[in-house]
């Protein structure tokens, strides 16, 4: 089915911060953008500067920087003033307890308040800040803890007790845990600390090339990648938020993305508090009736959230909106994987603006591709590159990639490198990093194609990443924890299409001789998976197999389970070598 | 159905999704998915197992009612006939 394209009122174009795409994408200079910044004397800046501190010395120390909404739905407001002294604390604790500038300070926290203050309190104090995600289980805990070499982390006893407490053997670079609600052997109370520090800090003035941030990413093969983040991106990270986003200072704006993941960093933390808007922060998991409640009376304003949820409400049905009145919302924004047509046009039926879906990756810092307030939404397309990007569609052949012009033509989805919050780099792996380079081009790994008028439509991966809930799985990552279960001989993990979730991640599992497939072994499977993965990452569905497809190196061939899964053409099946049984 | 089949469907379905974890082992006033470690799918997936298994039509706008499993099997004990 075809989608009309949703027009814009003129309105829409008037009030929004960027008015005309077309001129602004024209005349835009990075050099500009970066004015729009304070900085430190002497051409350094740092983040949390930006974010925090400048406001409360332009007179804006009151406003509400912060509103939390705990599981109870108990709200506490923390004003910027509240967030400076708290994260002045922050910065004061780990100054205290020899963390140096550098260092590598990792929380593993669900949405609480402790965890946005560290964040800033580390990059305060010239820290590398490293989020991970709190339904992670302990391996993909260990690995991202031993690749970036953390020194600190800040976590809740009960996370620790679950999944960190019998890993701190492996972890010799770890120095400190700080727990924020109680004290167990070998840790600190985050609490007692906080009361003593003092509120007053000297921020640590950052090299723009220094390291603020480690965001780590799933690979096809190997172990998770650092992706590395400089404090010079959050010139990338205020102009996208200002012109993707629309954020503008005062405005009530909620991301429901949690900070584990680069977006709940990005556009859910630095972006917002450096546009000065309020943000909102719920702890609770996603929940039909609760999120309407927090549209409707926090008043939000700007709205970016994800296609699994926007699915979810979709589902519920018209009854919880019909009640309810969203006057204040404005904007809607989504990210996390390609949002489907439907969901765009619901976005305008039931709140009488679309969904604007948008488009970037971790290694990218910020949104690339995006739907504007101002401009004509295509349902079904990611939209028409940042001002300051230059896109492409590009093909890759035995000399590098090369740009394809005609419209529609299918190809990977590249990017001219060169904006602030682009990476720097994975940690330690220079030759993984060099690959994502071709004459000139940043390559994603996403085929798409690029129509008539500009706007840019998603295609599929061109790799075997799993993006299942909007989170990027490794399918490495699974199979390697099936293979420490004693019955497994070998597994190959894949992303099968799911109506809400985009995709669900599968295993086949071959077993060693021995062992016979059954419900209670595969439920053992599972049991094993998700102590080591934890929920975000485990296999929702495990399938027994008496043999894997494989080529003639014993790579097991994802590709072909995932077409046969699918009923699509096998390809080109010239390296398999010994076929699925 | 009384409530203590419906406490061993809802502890049988919950073990299809989080099986490394005991039901018996949980605080049944605290909050599900934080005991059983599950996210918003599995949610979703074990209420649609349990209105299947039960027969019930529960409407995500009841969702909120089910936060332990205290309110879980509670809730269900309530919409199933006797």
């Amino acid at each position: 089915m075809e989608y009309e394209v949703i027009k814009k009122p003129r309105s829409a174009g008037q009030t929004a911060n960027m008015p005309d795409y077309r001129k602004v994408h024209e005349t835009f200079a990075w050099a500009d953008a970066h004015k729009l910044i304070d900085g430190l004397p002497g051409g350094k800046l740092n983040i949390a500067f930006e974010a925090v501190d400048r406001h409360v010395a332009a007179g804006h120390g009151a406003q509400i920087a912060l509103r939390w909404i705990a599981k109870s739905g108990e709200r506490t407001d923390f004003t910027f003033k509240d967030l400076q002294d708290r994260t002045n604390r922050f910065a004061n604790i780990l100054r205290s307890r020899g963390i140096k500038k550098g260092d590598k300070v990792y929380s593993l926290l669900g949405r609480v308040p402790e965890l946005y203050i560290a964040a800033l309190g580390t990059l305060k104090a010239g820290a590398v800040f490293c989020p991970l995600f709190s339904a992670f289980g302990p391996e993909p805990i260990q690995s991202r803890m031993e690749i970036g070499g953390a020194n600190a982390i800040i976590t809740s006893s009960r996370l620790y007790k679950r999944k960190l407490k019998n890993l701190r053997d492996h972890l010799p670079d770890l120095r400190e845990v700080i727990l924020i609600d109680a004290e167990e052997m070998d840790t600190t109370a985050l609490a007692p600390l906080m009361q003593k520090a003092s509120d007053a800090f000297d921020i640590e003035p950052m090299d723009p090339e220094d390291t603020a941030l480690l965001h780590f990413t799933s690979g096809t093969t190997g172990k998770p990648k650092g992706v590395v983040h400089v404090h010079e991106a959050v010139v990338a990270h205020h102009t996208t938020g200002r012109l993707a986003l629309d954020l503008r200072p005062g405005d009530i704006y909620w991301c429901t993305a949690d900070p584990g993941w680069v977006t709940g960093t990005s556009y859910g933390i630095i972006a917002p508090l450096t546009n000065r808007v309020t943000m909102i922060i719920d702890e609770a998991e996603f929940d039909t009736n609760r999120w309407y409640d927090i549209l409707e009376k926090e008043a939000v304003n700007v709205w970016y959230t994800a296609p699994t949820a926007i699915r979810m409400l979709m589902k519920a049905g018209k009854e919880a909106t019909q009640v309810r009145t969203f006057k204040a919302l404005r904007f809607m924004a989504s990210v996390g994987e390609p949002l489907n047509p439907e969901a765009v046009v619901w976005g305008q039926e039931t709140f009488g603006i679309p969904f604007h879906d948008n488009w970037w990756q971790t290694e990218t810092g910020g949104i690339m591709i995006a739907n504007y307030a101002s401009m004509d939404v295509k349902p079904g397309s990611m939209g028409k590159p940042m001002p300051g990007i230059e896109a492409g569609i590009v093909e890759v052949t035995e000399d590098g990639a090369k740009e394809l012009t005609e419209p529609l033509a299918m190809g990977e989805l590249a990017l001219r490198p060169g904006w602030p919050s682009m990476m720097r780099g994975y940690l330690h792996e220079q030759a993984r990093y060099d690959k994502c380079f071709s004459n000139g081009w940043y390559l994603s790994g996403d085929l798409a194609m690029r129509d008539s008028d500009g706007y840019f439509w998603f295609v599929g991966r061109g790799n075997d990443l799993i993006k299942s809930a909007g989170h990027l799985i490794g399918p490495f990552e699974v199979e390697s924890a099936l293979m420490e279960h004693d019955a497994v001989a070998e597994v190959g993990v894949i992303g099968v299409p799911d109506e809400t979730a985009g995709e669900m991640v599968k295993a086949y599992v071959a077993l060693k001789p021995g062992h016979t497939p059954s419900d209670e072994l595969m439920l053992d499977l599972m049991g094993h998976a998700r102590k080591r993965l934890g929920p975000a990452v485990a296999p929702k569905e495990i399938a027994f197999r008496e043999n894997l497809p494989k080529t003639r190196s014993g790579k097991i061939m994802r590709r072909l389970l995932k077409a046969r899964e699918l009923g699509l053409p096998e390809g080109d099946i010239s390296t398999l070598e010994s076929d699925e049984k | 159905m009384n409530k203590q089949d419906i406490e061993t469907a809802v502890k049988a379905e919950l073990n299809r999704i989080a099986p490394d974890i005991d039901a018996d082992d949980i605080d049944r006033s605290e909050n599900l998915r934080d005991e059983f470690d599950i996210d918003s799918m599995d949610f979703l997936n074990l209420v649609t197992a349990l209105s299947k298994l039960l027969g019930l039509n529960i409407p995500e706008a009841d969702y909120d009612q089910m936060e332990s499993f205290d309110d879980l099997v509670g809730y269900l004990s309530k919409k199933a006939p006797a």
